[in-house]
């Protein structure tokens, strides 16, 4: 899959997953996406930037635009050497949470996006893909 | 400093209009802020403007559900006004139907809410006298 264009940014803080956002949704105007689902994607890069920094510890994220045939998508992807989740079916379950929070970040994110994929092992850090295409 | 988001006093209410990116703490922040004013001024009412923001995820809106609450403990009522279509669809789709919080589509719905809220308290608190 041709990747079009490719940034990085770091998640260390809460101010850092204000810039991610506004990186991706930048990035969703500039692939012309409509407004909601500008919106479902922006949200749904704050809830698992906020994970990387909360849970993981700190991260980063990647920002790319990938073309597929005739379609544009946009792909982020969010990685961290952090604890990683030891049990995921538990972690993407609705309202379940390991911190304080409502348990939907996982679950909700998944939601607002065409593809989701986490790869992840106790110690071993935690990766997660989404895409939402256009 | 930290930064801080405003919050004016009208009369009774109080109103608040977020027109910066939140970011966790200032939410939190705001959070604070509000309990604090409410105690202080004996408001009865609090008007939150997100018309502004472009995004609400689960974090910010527990806060906002959050202190909506807060403020009912503290006998004022809350409205939340001016969401936009498209955080409310994703909200929901999200999972958060923010259950309890009242809104309204303008701030001045929103501000004919809280005082037609406040006249009916006034006229149960006639009643019961």
């Amino acid at each position: 899959m041709p990747i079009q264009k490719s940034e990085t940014l770091p998640l260390r803080s809460d101010q850092e997953v204000v810039l991610a956002r506004q990186a991706v949704r930048r990035v969703a105007q500039e692939c012309k996406f409509s407004l909601v689902d500008q919106t479902k994607i922006v949200t749904a890069a704050s809830e698992l930037a906020r994970n990387t920094v909360i849970y993981g510890g700190g991260g980063e994220m990647v920002c790319e635009v990938v073309l597929e045939g005739p379609r544009t998508g946009l792909r982020l992807i969010f990685s961290d050497q952090g604890p990683g989740i030891p049990d995921l079916a538990q972690a993407l379950t609705d309202g379940w949470t390991s911190g304080n929070g409502l348990g939907l970040g996982l679950s909700g994110a998944k939601r607002l996006v065409n593809d989701f994929d986490i790869v992840t092992a106790p110690g071993a850090g935690t990766r997660i893909t989404i895409a939402r295409w256009r | 400093m930290a930064e801080h988001i405003p919050i004016l006093r009208m009369g009774d209410f109080l109103l608040v209009s977020i027109q910066v990116e939140m970011h966790d703490n200032l939410a939190l922040a705001l959070q604070d802020d509000l309990t604090r004013a409410i105690e202080r001024t004996g408001a009865r009412g609090v008007l939150i403007d997100i018309t502004a923001l472009d995004m609400v995820d689960s974090f910010i809106g527990r806060v906002i559900g959050d202190t909506s609450s807060m403020s009912r403990l503290l006998d004022a009522q809350t409205v939340l006004v001016g969401m936009r279509p498209a955080v409310a669809i994703t909200l929901v789709e999200l999972g958060m139907s923010m259950t309890g919080v009242r809104t309204a589509l303008t701030v001045e719905r929103g501000m004919q809410m809280l005082r037609e809220g406040l006249s009916e308290a006034r006229d149960d608190a006639d009643t019961e006298i």
